[in-house]
Formats: structure tokens, sequence, C-alpha cells
């Protein structure tokens, strides 16, 4: 799956069109699993379509093709919108997407390497993913290997060592072959990323360990793209991308009364509107509601 | 006797007998593993001396990686370039590697079945001078627990060149601890070794107790078994240098045929190697036993001498309990 890296109008809608089909997946999948995370998944719905449908070099019929791109999910909790952009990209059937979270499921709860082709690693536990596509990258570079790497965080698990290890560690071999991808959508358990422990700036951090910097908003599929490509062309540092997202984008009942750009909540508020998000209305239950 | 299977040195008891750091068989053994295996790269956080990892770095300098203190990055970088298929050994003490890193290892090694290979260096009271904080006495426990993990813990600097080497030609995610202080080099190139093999390295035709030691503290068990000897008291020695996956048939045979273990590590006792020899007697052919180890307590600073001598893990200790087993 080879392309080109700018849109055309058409190839924008046809993208638009999946990223509506995944989110519809993520969301029959989460009501039939009866608990998970539905924030994520819904608001990098748009990102993965990205990757996925156009970014990537990838074989859907041979996962482990030694010359695709590596994709790392390091928030391994918003699961559900990789498998369900992988089932519409043609590794497994969609329907097997309902089986998320069950007894026997290739889809477990978190990602397992070992359990479904194609996933790169293992993860779930914060922190760990950014260093994890870092040893990744380095060792392609080792070995002359073409393929890049692209790693997605959370904003949330910007609060663990173990990332700013790794975001030293690749800013000092600049790991230009690595682009990191934050989901900025300013929420976590607790509520408000700002309230819970200060991220901003989150550009003048990563520039001062050496990286390049884009911002842009994760639910514009040109803006991502154009992003990735030029993340492509810079040679001396590693990238990241904070994807400004709106937590449980695409679902008008839980999509925010209030932006999270913006003038942040009260605690009160956010705790409240973050329980609307991760019940989907009350739809699914979930053990942090 | 000794059992000359083992091909020992020509006197293991010897007071002119060669001393060595197991960690300088770490040091010994990855350059060896790397010269076989272009794949074979080594990550160290800022103790590339200490731990011998230098010696790789001076060899491969393009396949040695500094990644700083930093022990949670040092296990998740290794475990995707492990992804990306390297063999990469990581270097610190025992204490952060995997005191500070072992949910990384968890995730990102042992669950994912990566062969990341973990060096714990600097482990038990024997580092000395520098105290409790670096007496690493709880990894053995952490290791042997996790699915997926082999446990490999060598008694002298020649034997931990042979599970470096063993541990580079497997896919398997490995432990392999450490000491710093000069043990007894008691082993030879011909001494057989064998990940998942325990070693007899004293046998008597009617054994009233069997000695089984891990690490270095095989060595002082041997001791034991010439003095206890040399008291009538006729003993066995198993040299257990894989503790995960343990040579079941090895230690039953011989709790079968003397009635009476002794386990002897610089280790705590809980959970530790002395436990899991227990978990497999109390199945399969429970005996009367004696653990000497550290027993719930932190260690202190001192001379490795003046440790091993407190903690009750001299030979003249091992053999005291031996009879007291015994009587």
């Amino acid at each position: 799956m080879l392309h080109a890296m700018a849109l055309s109008d058409a190839e924008l809608e046809h993208l638009d069109t999946q990223a509506e089909a995944i989110r519809e997946t993520v969301i029959r999948m989460l009501v039939a699993a009866g608990s998970g995370h539905t924030a994520g998944p819904l608001d990098m719905a748009d990102i993965f379509t990205a990757f996925y449908f156009h970014i990537l070099k990838h074989d859907p019929r041979n996962p482990g093709w030694p010359e695709r791109d590596r994709l790392i999910l390091s928030n391994g909790h918003i699961v559900p919108v990789r498998y369900a952009t992988m089932a519409h990209a043609g590794y497994f059937p969609v329907e097997e997407c309902l089986t998320l979270r069950k007894f026997g499921s290739r889809l477990q709860g978190h990602p397992e390497r070992t359990c479904l082709p194609g996933l790169e690693t293992t993860s779930g536990p914060l922190g760990e993913g950014l260093a994890q596509a870092a040893g990744i990258a380095y060792a392609l570079r080792m070995d002359r290997s073409k393929s890049r790497v692209y790693c997605v965080t959370s904003d949330g698990e910007h609060d663990e060592g173990n990332t700013w290890e790794a975001v030293m560690f690749a800013g000092k071999y600049k790991l230009a072959n690595l682009t990191a991808i934050m989901d900025r959508n300013n929420i976590q358990i607790d509520g408000h990323t700002e309230d819970v422990m200060p991220l901003d700036s989150i550009k003048s951090k990563y520039e001062s360990f050496h990286w390049h910097v884009l911002e842009v908003d994760g639910h514009n599929i040109s803006a991502f793209v154009d992003a990735v490509g030029e993340a492509k062309a810079i040679f001396e540092k590693p990238t990241m991308i904070v994807a400004h997202t709106i937590a449980g984008k695409g679902v008008p009942d839980i999509e925010g009364d209030y932006t999270w750009h913006g003038k942040p909540p009260t605690k009160a508020e956010a705790r409240k509107f973050l329980k609307e998000i991760r019940t989907m209305g009350g739809k699914v239950p979930h053990e942090y509601a | 006797m000794i059992d000359a299977r083992a091909k020992l040195v020509a006197d293991p008891f010897s007071p002119d007998l060669e001393k060595s750091a197991t960690r300088d068989g770490f040091g010994h053994g990855v350059v060896e593993a790397g010269k076989k295996d272009e794949r074979v790269v080594v990550l160290c956080g800022d103790l590339s001396e200490s731990t011998r990892a230098e010696w790789f770095e001076k060899e491969f300098p393009e396949r040695f990686i500094e990644v700083g203190v930093a022990e949670q990055g040092m296990a998740t970088i290794a475990s995707g370039m492990a992804a990306a298929g390297k063999i990469p050994f990581i270097a610190s003490y025992a204490a952060f590697n995997p005191g500070r890193n072992y949910e990384q290892i968890r995730t990102t090694a042992a669950l994912n079945r990566m062969p990341v290979k973990v060096m714990g260096m600097h482990a038990g009271v024997s580092v000395g001078p520098d105290g409790a904080t670096h007496q690493m006495l709880e990894d053995i426990a952490m290791m042997r627990v996790l699915p997926h993990m082999t446990v490999l813990n060598p008694c002298d600097a020649e034997e931990a060149r042979k599970a470096v080497v063993a541990a580079a030609a497997t896919d398997d995610t490995t432990y392999i601890r450490f000491g710093r202080s000069k043990v007894a080099s008691f082993t030879t190139a011909e001494t057989p070794f064998e990940v998942g093999k325990a070693l007899a390295l004293w046998t008597s035709a009617r054994p009233k107790v069997a000695l089984l030691a891990t690490g270095s503290m095989s060595y002082n068990a041997l001791c034991a078994a010439r003095d206890l000897a040399a008291d009538g008291v006729d003993c066995a020695v198993l040299h257990v240098a894989t503790v995960k996956p343990l040579d079941e048939q090895a230690i039953v045979s011989a709790a079968r045929a003397a009635g009476r273990v002794v386990t002897i590590e610089e280790h705590q006792v809980a959970a530790g190697f002395g436990s899991a020899v227990a978990e497999l007697l109390s199945r399969e052919c429970p005996v009367k036993m004696a653990f000497l180890g550290i027993h719930d307590e932190f260690g202190q600073s001192g001379t490795p001498e003046e440790l091993i001598e407190h903690y009750g893990l001299s030979p003249k200790h091992i053999a005291e309990t031996a009879k007291r087993l015994v009587a």
C-alpha cells in the first residue's frame, strides 16, 4: 500500500467516510463489551483512519512484512479504535470486533502483541510505548531500514517518567525516523490534565529536548497527513505532532458543551463531563466512571 | 568427595585459588556472544565500567547504547530493539534492574515475549560497603514469579560467561544475577553448563543431607561439604544455577537420597531460591529443610566477608546448619 502524501478531495471524502464507519464500529464494540474506555478511541478515529488508509506502508495480509512502517500504540486503553481500524483495513473480519474484552478473544482489553498479528507491542501500562518505539527506530536505523516508526501517545501518560526518558533518548540519538503523536484531548482519569498535573507547554518541552514539534487539529485529516509529511522531511530530529482532539468526538450526546482547548473547566465540571464521556451517556458501564 | 563429572579446578580448596567477580564473566561472555551474533546489542544505564559493559563497548562501539541513568527507559527501549530483531542485554545494578524497572520488564519483555536479557549486577550483601540500598536481595523473587522468565544465578566468573553466551542463543526473556566482589573461580571451561540443569559438585555414597545452593554460595556449600566429611557427615552438594526452570529431577533425586535439604542463597529466604525448592519438594518429596539466606531484613555496610559471616552464609554456618538437621 504505497501512497502519495497530499490528499485529493476525493481521497479526503473517502477517509472521512471510513472514519465515520470506524466510529460506528467502536461504539458497537464498546456497547457489546460492556466496559472499556470510550473517549480516546472516538477522538483518535480520524488519525487511525489516516494511518491505516493513507499513511502507513503496510500489508494486512502480511502483518509481519519486514519493510512495513511500525505503528506503536502507547496508550493501550484506546485499542478499540486500533482494532476497529485494522478490521476495516482488512486485517480480520469486522464482526470479530464484537469479541472485544471477551473470554478467548484475540482482542484483549489492552492490546497484546502475541494475541493478534499486527499489534507490534503489548501496551496498556502508560508511558512505555514511546521508549519501545524509540528502540524500534534505533534498531531499524542500525539496519538501514527505510521503515518509519509512529507512536501514538496520550497527553495523560506524559506524567510518566518513562515517557521523558524516551523523549531524551530519541532527542539525543536524533531518531528522525520516529514520529510521535500526542492525543491532546486534555483529559485523564482524575480530571483535566492541567489540574491533575500540568503539561503545558508541551511544545516548548519537546523542543527543549531536541524534537521538532507540530500542532494540528486532530480531526482535520488533511492537516494531519500534511504534518506527517513534514515530519518525514526533518532529517535531524524526531517529530512530535500534538493533535488537538475533542474527547468523544463524533458522538453528539457526549461531545462537550465546551471544547477542551479553551478555558479549563472546574474540577467538579470536569468530573461530571468525564463521567458522561466514559459511560457514553450511560450506555457503557465504566470502572472509572 | 568432589564429583569428577563437574570437572572443577584441580584443587578447589587451594588457598591460592584464583578469584574473580561474576560481573567479569558478563563482560567476557557478552563480547563472545557479540562475536557470534551481530544481533547482540548492549544497553547500559551510566554504569558501563562497573557492569563491565564497557568491554563490549570497546569491541562493538556501534552496538553499545548508552541510555543514561534511566532503567525504565533502558528496559523499554530494549524491548523495542528486540521487537525489531535485536538481542538486547540491559546492564545495571540489580537494585534498579529489575528493582526499578520491574513493570517494564513484566509488560514489555515477559508478557510481550521479547528476548530481552536483564543483567542484574551487584546483587547480594557481598556488594559490601555501599550498604543496603545497593545490596539487592529480592531480585530472584521478583523475576522467578514472572511467566516466560528464565532465571540464572551463576557461581563464578567462568560459569557467568557461559550463562551469558547461552542466554544470547535463545529467544527467551532471561534474568542473570551477578555479584560485585571477587569469588572463588572453581569451575573450568570443561565444567558442564546447560540452562535448566543443576550440577552435582560433591557426592557421597550415603548422603545424610543435601546442600542445594545457588550463585557464589555454591562454593561455600562445597567448602562446607569438605568440612562435614572431615567430621564424618556425608552429604551431597548440588549447584543450581538455573533457578527457573528448576532442574526438578536432580533436586528431587538429591532430596530423596539424603532425606534432608539445606538451601543456601545470598537473597531473601522469602520467595527466593529456597522457596522454589520447597514448592517443588513439598509436592514431590517432602523432606526436612533448613533455609539459609537473608531472613526478612535489609543489608548494611561492611566488607563482603564480614557480611557473609554476619548473615550466616559462610561454610562454617552451612556445616553447622547441616549438622543440626542431621542430628
